[in-house]
């Protein structure tokens, strides 16, 4: 399944047979009302894996949670094998992020976005300038390095935002719903880049996604409905657990008890 | 398919030379901004030139300001005002600063920041230390201009005020960031801009000397005197003038601690209110 790039990163040696992010038992709270109820999920080293569920669900919470953005109260979380309450600074040093809102500064140039995120990840100028310039040329995207954000189309900026998560070298990236808002050429493009990044890097995705279009057969899949895990295995296993002829039918019966669709 | 349980890990550190990677990552751009932002800097320019060259212009008759330290002589209006315009400058820029932290919390950018492995008090310090620098530029462009509005300072006190803008920077902007941290929306901000910015202006010894204000209403100068803002005025009025002034160098810095402090706290993820008012709507 893995297959690993021949330029290993230091980091990467550390890394393993650890999973590249563990969720233990996680819930979480707001007021009274409960986004996450026990949560428990595991991201492979090398592997896509799609979480799967519904608007609501509490997946951009638990990137929350992943992410620091929040203190997790109950439960642990690991990146591969750092605790994100105890060891924030290894943990989030191997993470990369894409998030559901545009977070790229629309009035800089591509570059400059890549390069700013690369100092807060503490890689310098002259090293993040050959990081970007590289990892836009593998994308297509080396002629519009110097264009302003704003010029560019809805896609390409979602294909830039995944550029400058991988800028620090993650070992997990997490991505929340990053096709909403893209045509389906778009959205092609943008899922076989991910994919790529697993079968050549070994990167651990863990794809939020509410379309079942964008699974493929052999991806490992999580489907969190009203803050609980429904099912949790792979793509081929939750067909035969719930006896559905495809994925569509078998999401629908594991979240059809508030009637809302999948699509 | 479970997961092995994770070995413990080795310790981690980050390298040293990358916290001043972050520094100096974060002022470049905050300094791209600037430049990219013109309307910015001019209304920032515009707007105490307008104080000076119309406001104060046209209360030099009406108010006399008597010989009080630092002026050894009787001095213009206008030029017992620039302290107070230059601290002006400096709180609409730590206020706009801020502002902007907002709208970055509200699209999603903060994450960005947020999400880098360096300590989060790091990374508001460094914001707020690049916030200071922006602000200096303002304010050299201002006394640039005052300057041939015949407000002439010592040449020394061109220097000697920087330490002094450094700090008052410093507790402006720390304001503005734990003002940023209490407010979930851009609109509720911009109206409480308008109850804290002139409430401390107006408030302050920046347009009239205290003892005047003290002559015409005790209860307005109790709160002159309460007003942290005073504090910096003074600090800045005297650092002109080559003149270190004790009393307000540490309520200003005293201030400064009190406002970061609160801040870090409140962006801190276990202890904050990020976590206390979070929710979806506010997670993006």
């Amino acid at each position: 399944m893995t297959a690993r790039s021949r330029d290993i990163p230091p980091l990467q040696a550390l890394d393993a047979g650890v999973a590249a992010l563990d969720v233990r038992g996680v819930s979480h709270v707001f007021g009274a009302r409960k986004a996450l109820d026990d949560v428990s999920l595991d991201v492979p080293a090398g592997s896509f894996t799609a979480l799967l569920g519904p608007n609501g669900a509490g997946k951009t919470t638990l990137f929350s949670l992943i992410t620091r953005l929040y203190d997790n109260r109950s439960g642990v979380i690991h990146v591969l094998g750092f605790d994100v309450r105890r060891q924030p600074a290894a943990a989030l040093s191997r993470l990369g992020v894409v998030f559901q809102a545009r977070t790229l500064d629309l009035e800089l140039s591509v570059l400059d976005n890549l390069l700013y995120h690369a100092t807060l990840h503490g890689v310098g100028f002259h090293a993040g300038r050959q990081r970007a310039l590289a990892l836009l040329e593998q994308d297509g995207l080396a002629d519009r390095a110097r264009d302003k954000v704003r010029n560019l189309s809805g896609g390409q900026m979602r294909r830039v935002e995944i550029v400058r998560a991988l800028m620090h070298r993650p070992r997990l990236l997490l991505l929340d719903e990053p096709t909403v808002g893209l045509d389906i050429a778009s959205r092609a493009a943008l899922v076989a880049q991910v994919r790529a990044l697993v079968a050549n890097e070994g990167i651990g995705v863990l794809w939020a996604t509410h379309i079942i279009e964008e699974i493929a057969p052999g991806d490992r899949v999580v489907v969190l409905h009203r803050g609980r895990v429904r099912a949790n295995g792979t793509y081929e296993g939750m067909l035969a657990q719930t006896g559905g002829e495809d994925l569509s039918a078998a999401f629908l019966r594991l979240v059809d008890d508030t009637g809302e669709s999948a699509a | 398919m479970s997961a092995p349980s994770p070995p413990p890990p080795a310790r981690f550190r980050l390298p040293l030379a990358g916290y001043l990677i972050v520094l100096v990552g974060i002022c470049w751009r905050e300094g791209l901004r600037f430049l990219n932002q013109r309307g910015r800097f001019l209304s920032a320019l515009v707007r105490p030139l307008v104080w000076l060259f119309i406001f104060a212009a046209g209360f030099r008759s009406v108010l006399g300001v008597s010989i009080i330290p630092p002026y050894e002589t009787y001095v213009l209006y206008e030029v017992y005002v620039t302290p107070g315009l230059v601290a002006m400058i400096q709180l609409f820029n730590g206020l706009q600063s801020s502002l902007s932290m907002v709208h970055d919390r509200e699209v999603g950018a903060m994450r960005i920041l947020l999400v880098s492995p360096y300590p989060r008090w790091y990374l508001l310090v460094c914001k707020l230390i690049a916030g200071i620098c922006v602000s200096l530029l303002q304010v050299y462009a201002f006394l640039a201009v005052a300057w041939f509005w015949e407000v002439e300072l010592p040449p020394i006190g061109y220097f000697t005020v920087i330490p002094a803008l450094l700090l008052t920077g410093l507790m402006l902007g720390a304001m503005g960031l734990l003002m940023s941290s209490l407010f979930r929306q851009m609109e509720n901000f911009a109206s409480v801009m308008n109850f804290v910015i002139f409430p401390m202006f107006f408030a302050s010894s920046a347009l009239y000397p205290l003892w005047r204000v003290q002559e015409s209403s005790l209860a307005l100068w109790w709160i002159c005197t309460l007003n942290p803002f005073t504090y910096a005025v003074e600090l800045i009025r005297f650092a002109l003038y080559g003149q270190f002034a004790p009393l307000p160098a540490l309520v200003v810095a005293g201030c400064a601690m009190v406002f970061l402090a609160a801040s870090i706290l409140a962006y801190d993820p276990s202890a904050g209110v990020m976590a206390r008012r979070g929710g979806p709507e506010n997670a993006k």
